[in-house]
Parts: structure tokens; sequence; C-alpha cells
């Protein structure tokens, strides 16, 4: 198994003079040296001020999705409600992804003051933190320090996600909330309009609320010193080289991939944005850096930040379709086109990377692809069939050498990391 | 005050009478479930997109004056 790394400490010359890191300590750090770093957290005192910083420092979704944070916390603000709620997300669903377990592990304080700061902003009554594991020592103690010094707002309930692929979208994550099963709703109403219980619910990712206790602090000028003009400040990422190791590596957006994951011979392909990412063929993609707007021209996004350099002797072919085996077990089997889609294209995948296949599989692929396409009523399909449709052009001569009964590979050993244990039955939902 | 029909997927059951009522706008996939023409519905339809919303078993069809509907990030 994979070990993870805090590498976002202490860093190079480029990266001090962009104040990084900025999120993760060297070491864990509990509420005497939160504060001593921090001082106290900088509560405005009423309703909708800090939404104004939050607006000007461009800050975006942390888990994914990179919506402005601004505009969720304006509509949750506005609304006259008189229950409101807000949610810290940590589920971290994508099972490549490790950042959110470790700043929780490390800065659990930071990510509680973003939620207490968000918390006032929009007038929220009710705080959850909905975390993958169950709660760390870290937080707990944390939690308990806050509320011995009386230093939140409000409580925070705990929630335990299921280990679930889909767990952490927002619409599943209400659901869980709610009590029942963590399964995607069909939108609108959006959840910061009609969330849980029916309450205007503003969802975060940890990350970003930690982003937010910092922009509270120092302001949204400090925050755009790092970053691009589009896409401003840092963020955490998760990167796997050929050597196998896990790092959660804190960068500049902006930042050139190659510096992070390796680009020489000992690399077969990148895969960016992890599991409903994109692969990215080497040595095309070497120029690129992490920024959506680069991105987008390999139709990539950062997503989450998940960020993987393939070593040469795997073969990416079969990393894809044993992924995609787990995507399409992952559906929550809600909508007609995922439920009967998904289990095909993994199928199709598996005989391509199988040795031999029929002479139509591939195209059969791409039409199951096609036909699947935005006809979910969450995302899984259309980012299902991201991953998939790049696999197919980046392995694209794989392919061939597989339909010779041959492969790339001299290591069969299985790189990109998945669950153990798949689920066998609708109550691993809950 | 052009309408847009749209599917709520999880509701959908694949009956396919949408497309049997409305093949101008709803075609099936290999799977049964409906294809729906994502562009405004032409006044001349109009009758009959409110005959197929009506007769969905499943009520999972629907004539929306929204532009696209909120997708989950």
């Amino acid at each position: 198994m994979t070990t993870t790394v805090n590498e976002s400490a202490p860093g190079g010359a480029a990266r001090q003079a962009a104040g990084l890191p900025r999120l993760l300590p060297a070491s864990p750090e509990d509420l005497r040296g939160h504060l001593a770093r921090y001082g106290a957290t900088p509560y405005r005192g009423r309703t909708g001020v800090l939404i104004g910083d939050i607006e000007a420092s461009g800050l975006t979704g942390r888990g994914g999705a990179a919506f402005p944070v601004y505009r969720k916390m304006a509509i949750v603000a506005r609304s006259r409600a008189g229950r409101k709620v807000i949610v810290a997300n940590g589920s971290e669903s994508e099972p490549a992804s490790r950042k959110d377990e470790l700043l929780l592990r490390i800065a659990p304080n930071l990510v509680l003051d973003g939620l207490q700061l968000a918390a006032e902003a929009v007038g929220a009554t009710e705080a959850h933190l909905y975390l993958h594991y169950g709660p760390t020592g870290e937080i707990l103690r944390a939690l308990a320090e806050r509320a011995s010094r009386g230093l939140d707002g409000i409580g925070v309930t705990i929630t335990q996600a299921p280990p679930r692929f889909l767990a952490g979208q927002e619409t599943a994550l209400v659901n869980r909330l709610g009590g029942g099963p963590a399964l995607p709703t069909f939108q609108p109403p959006r959840v910061s309009e009609r969330g849980l219980g029916g309450a205007p619910t503003l969802v975060q990712n940890v990350e970003t609320l930690a982003h937010l206790a910092l922009i509270a602090r120092y302001g949204p000028r400090w925050f755009r010193a790092a970053g691009t003009d589009a896409e401003p400040g840092s963020m955490l990422t998760t990167v796997y080289r050929p050597d196998g190791k896990c790092r959660v590596v804190e960068a500049e957006i902006g930042a050139p991939l190659r510096t992070l994951l390796s680009s020489g011979a000992e690399t077969a392909a990148w895969l960016v944005g992890g599991y409903h990412g994109t692969w990215l063929p080497m040595p095309q993609a070497v120029g690129l850096t992490l920024a959506n707007d680069t991105l987008k021209r390999f139709e990539a996004s950062v997503g989450a930040g998940v960020l993987v350099a393939l070593p040469a002797d795997r073969c990416g072919l079969t990393e894809a379709a044993r992924v995609t085996g787990y995507l399409a077990a992952e559906s929550a089997g809600q909508c007609g086109p995922c439920l009967n889609g998904l289990p095909r294209i993994a199928a199709g995948l598996a005989e391509l990377a199988g040795s031999g296949h029929r002479r139509q599989t591939r195209a059969d692929v791409e039409r199951w692809a096609g036909l699947v396409t935005g006809r979910g009523a969450c995302n899984h399909p259309d980012g299902t069939v991201r991953f998939v449709r790049s696999a197919l052009t980046v392995f694209s001569s794989e392919i061939s050498l597989h339909a010779r009964g041959q492969c790339s590979a001299t290591n069969r050993k299985p790189f990109l990391p998945l669950p153990d244990g798949m689920p066998t039955s609708e109550d691993d939902w809950t | 005050m052009a309408d847009t029909l749209k599917v709520n997927p999880i509701d959908c059951t694949g009956h396919g009478v949408c497309a049997e009522l409305l093949p101008e706008l709803i075609s099936l996939d290999e799977w049964g479930y409906p294809i729906v023409d994502p562009r405004p519905v032409p006044p001349v339809l109009d009758r009959e997109a409110r005959r197929a919303v009506a007769a969905c078993p499943a009520l999972a069809l629907k004539l929306m004056r929204t532009e696209e509907p909120a997708r989950s990030a």
C-alpha cells in the first residue's frame, strides 16, 4: 500500500515567494499551535460581511467542480429561512485522493475556523462535518478544545460517509445527512436553495473552508499573490509518481505539471483530475500547467487535484480497464443509461485490455460512451466517459498490441489505488 | 414562450410511451430509455409534447421553461 507524505513544507524559493505552503504545517497543529500561528478566528460580527472578500479573492471549490464559492454563499445568505445548514465536506470519496484526510489530520483547526466563519457569513443555524473515515483523534480533540474555550459560534455534528465513489456528491451528501442512503438526486432545486430537510444548505469541501479561513485573516489580495488571475491561490494535490509513493503537495495554481510529476522515459502517461479525469499523452502534455484554463484544451481539468504519472513499465490500458470496472460498479444504478451503459463500457474496455478482441468492440465502447453522456442525474456517466475516452485515445497503440495478443507492460502489479472491498449490496450506501 | 422537454432520469423507467407519441423529438436508446431533442419544442408540436408529458407513467417527462437544469457538481 502507498504511504501519504506531506511534501508541502518547507518548499523551494519560488514556493516561498508565493507564500506556500499556506495550508499544511510540517506536523499536526493543536489549538495552541494554531492560535499562536494565526490568532483568534476573525469573526465579522454579522451575516454577509465576509462574502465580499470571498468574491474578491476568486476562491473556487476545491472538491473538484471549481465552482465560485461566493455564489453558493450568497444564495444561502440571502434566504430568509429560519433554518440554514452548512456542511464541511471531507468525504473524499475519490479513492486516489488523500489531501482532505491529511489536511484534517494536521490542520483541523483551520478547517473548523473556515466552517465557523462561513456559517456566520451565511447565517447558518446548523453545522455538519461529513467525513470519509470515522473522526480522527485530531478532529475530536480540536472540536473539544474549541468547545471548552467557547471559540465556536455553533456546534458541529459529525457524520461518516459510506465508502462509495458518489457519497461526496452534494445531493448524495444531503440525503445521507437526512438519514437516508448517500444517493444522488435530480436537480433542481440546488441544495443551496433547498437542501437538508428543505433548508438552504451550503456544502463546501474542507480544503475550500481552510482557504476561506485564511482569506478572512489576510484578505483577497494576499490570496491572489499565488495562482493565476483567472484561477487564484493554491490547491492541495495528491501526487503519484512512478516510485509508487503517494504524496500530498500544496501547489500554486498554474504551476508546471512537470514540476509535480515526472515526465522522463520512466513515465508512460499522466492522469489528471482522478477517476473522472483525463489521461494525457507524453510528451505532448509535458508543457501543461496545473490550471483548468490550460487543461481544457485537452478536455481535462484539475478536479480535486489527483495527479498520476503512470510508470513506463505498466500498461495504461489495463489500468484504465480496472478503474472503469470500479466506476461501473459505483453507479448508483438509478438512471437507465448509466445503469445499462457503464457495465457495458467497462466490459468492452476489459475485452480491449485482454488478449485479442472482437472487431466491433472499440466502436461499441465509443457508441455507449456517447449514449450515456449528459443523461445522468449526477455527473458520474460524464466523468466516467471522460476517463474512458481519453484512455482509448492515449492508449490507442496499446489496444493494437493487445489485439495481437501482446502487452507492453513488464510489471503487472496494479498501480492506481482502488478501495479494497467492492460494494456488494444496497446497504453499502449508508 | 419556448418550452424544452426534460427527463428526470431517476424517475424514468423506460416505458417508451413518450417516443411513441412524439417521435419527432424523442427516440429510444438501445436499452429503451428516451433520448430527447434538447432544442425548444417548436409551436406546431406543442400539443403533442403536452400529451407525451401527460402520458408518461413515471411522471418523468417535463416541459420546462428554464434553461439547463443544474446538474450535480
